[in-house]
């Protein structure tokens, strides 16, 4: 496959996408494509654009230049509810005071399919049942946002992204306010399930488990590709500043960064 | 959903119930059988032998002012929901945006100068001081916000009204006498005393129509709940969303506001109070809304005739001074629950 077709087949892409706010460049330039199913981690240090990019991806904001596809369409040319029939996002910190319960807030994710006189049918209340199920948020159904926790609030979230049925599913550091366990567990799940993924994370040996990382330093793309060929030690310490050893697991032999602040 | 036809059905005939009410209770009481019969013989020509003078009051002067203030009620009532889902903000209210405060400087402006000739009625300088006061606030919102930022709509609009407040208030200080200043200050906190049947035919289709567009949007508004950037990733388009129903509520309450005045504390307390009672959900949200805020302002009215002998109190007044403590005892009840 060439590279032209490759892009053509990508489910997300995009061209020279930059963002300018006032003199500040917050993105320049970024060239990516999400292959279909794969999972792509976004890595880079606090303020490098990642939450920004995946916003531009989402169409949320407009960016300066450049220009986004989604299926293979351009994504400014789509109506909104296109875009979210086949694109969902979880942002990082969506809160409400709305004493809203855990089963309508998922119930939300199916806005997009849902047309003003449309009834809410069985087919919706199973996806919705799914995809709490999927996101290990069954149990919370009867709760009200507010005596969630962070963490069940994040897996209320991406149940609710999951209710869209969407092909290509953007994650802003999900696994911020997730216990251990959830942590290992909910990128595991994300991965198992059908969909294109692009993920931005901090934990770095959570993106190891990626499929391909892209590195954001300063608004700019500065490596992309398998994760153990990206994180060098010599890019941890020129992008993230830190010195970093791998070191081999002797208990099933994964590999595993070992992170420490430059002496 | 089976709960849904018996609880509409109650709701239903709780407001003919406080209608009929309104129509019955006044200086002069007239038995709910001859308002009946009124309104068979105007209805269907039932022939019924009936007092003039009985049958003008009940036609003429209580059943639009009843149907006046349903109208309002509900009308100021689903703006607020509007707007508190819209603006994310739960201070929003009906006369946030400068509506009030731009409709009280048009009826000055025309009650004080007879700016525009005798063309011009109260109502419709109100109308259109409150509609200059919404273009302020939009021109101010759009010219200084960022795409999906609430704030700045807020800010605008509290700019606007104090602006129009403090022209308001500066005509009435320069050029008004002291008569002037107290019929001003009467209708500002909300009248329902002149209202005829024009009244009614304007009010009442706005108030419906206002619901239904609000209604068709309710999903849209749903997707609200967790901020604009969340509804647009479920599909809504913001900011033409956000312009529709903004101008939607604008128009509702401008009309409202030029019919029978600033009636504050509607729009702000019902739609909290049946969220709290209902969740925040739109589809029962927004005709709950209606229907509370139509029942709220028809007791307010009667209770404005009654309350003293001989006197109307400013239906405003009357709706902070029950509207107040109600809603302070649904806070109290509501205490400990999340």
């Amino acid at each position: 496959m060439t590279v032209m077709t490759a892009l053509a087949h990508a489910p997300l892409a995009c061209e020279g996408l930059s963002l300018r706010l006032g003199d500040r460049e917050v993105l320049q330039d970024i060239d990516l494509s999400v292959m279909p199913g794969e999972t792509l981690g976004v890595v880079g240090p606090n303020g490098s654009g990642k939450s920004t990019l995946l916003k531009l991806l989402a169409g949320l904001r407009t960016p300066s230049s450049g220009s986004v596809r989604l299926l293979g369409e351009a994504l400014e040319r789509m109506p909104r509810r296109r875009v979210a029939q086949s694109l969902a996002l979880v942002e990082q910190q969506a809160d409400t005071l709305d004493a809203i319960s855990v089963y309508d807030a998922v119930a939300l994710g199916r806005t997009p399919w849902l047309s003003a006189l449309a009834p809410f049918g069985a087919d919706d209340r199973a996806i919705v049942e799914q995809a709490l199920a999927d996101a290990d948020a069954g149990h919370l159904r009867r709760r009200l946002w507010g005596e969630l926790s962070g963490g069940e609030r994040q897996r209320v979230h991406i149940a609710r992204a999951l209710a869209q049925r969407p092909q290509v599913l953007l994650l802003d550091e999900p696994t911020n306010h997730l216990d251990i366990q959830h942590q290992l567990s909910l990128l595991r799940q994300v991965q198992a399930l059908p969909v294109t993924t692009l993920v931005a994370l901090h934990d770095l040996n959570q993106a190891l488990t990626c499929d391909r990382l892209a590195v954001l330093d300063q608004g700019r793309l500065v490596a992309l590709g398998k994760p153990e060929v990206v994180l060098t030690p010599e890019r941890l310490l020129g992008t993230f500043g830190v010195q970093a050893h791998y070191l081999v697991d002797p208990y099933d032999g994964a590999r595993v960064l070992r992170l420490c602040v430059r002496s | 959903m089976s709960r849904l036809l018996p609880i509409s059905a109650f709701a239903l005939f709780a407001l003919c119930l406080a209608m009929l009410a309104g129509i019955a209770i006044g200086e002069t009481r007239i038995s709910a059988e001859v308002v009946w019969q009124v309104l068979a013989n105007q209805l269907w020509q039932a022939g019924h032998a009936l007092d003039p003078i009985d049958a003008g009051i009940v036609w003429n002067y209580r059943l639009p002012r009843t149907l006046v203030a349903a109208a309002c009620g509900a009308g100021l009532a689903t703006c607020g929901v509007i707007l508190q889902a819209l603006l994310r903000n739960p201070l929003a209210e009906p006369y946030l945006l400068g509506l009030s405060a731009g409709a009280s400087t048009g009826a000055v402006a025309v009650g004080l100068f007879g700016l525009g000739g005798a063309v011009l009625s109260l109502s419709a300088g109100a109308f259109i001081g409150a509609l200059a006061a919404f273009a302020l606030v939009l021109v101010l919102s759009r010219a200084s916000g960022s795409r999906h930022d609430n704030s700045q709509v807020i800010l605008a609009g509290i700019a606007g009204s104090q602006l129009f407040n403090a022209l308001t208030a500066f005509l009435i200080t320069k050029s008004a006498t002291a008569e002037q200043a107290r019929g001003i200050l009467f209708w500002l906190l909300g009248n329902l005393s002149g209202v005829r049947w024009p009244a009614v035919w304007l009010a009442l289709p706005v108030a419906l129509l206002g619901l239904a567009v609000c209604l068709w949007h309710r999903r849209a508004l749903d997707a609200f709940t967790f901020g604009a950037d969340s509804a647009a990733s479920l599909g809504v388009p913001v900011r033409r969303t956000q312009w529709l129903l903004i101008s939607c509520t604008a128009l509702v309450t401008a009309v409202m506001v030029s019919i029978v005045g600033a009636i504050g504390f509607v729009g702000l307390v019902i739609p909290h109070a049946l969220r709290l009672l209902l969740g925040p959900g739109h589809s029962r949200l927004l005709p709950a809304s209606a229907l509370g805020g139509a029942l709220f302002l028809i007791v307010a009215d009667i209770l404005s005739r009654t309350l003293i002998a001989g006197q109307v109190i400013p239906v405003g007044v009357v709706t902070a001074l029950i509207g107040a403590p109600v809603f302070a005892l649904i806070l109290v009840s509501r205490r400990g629950r999340p």
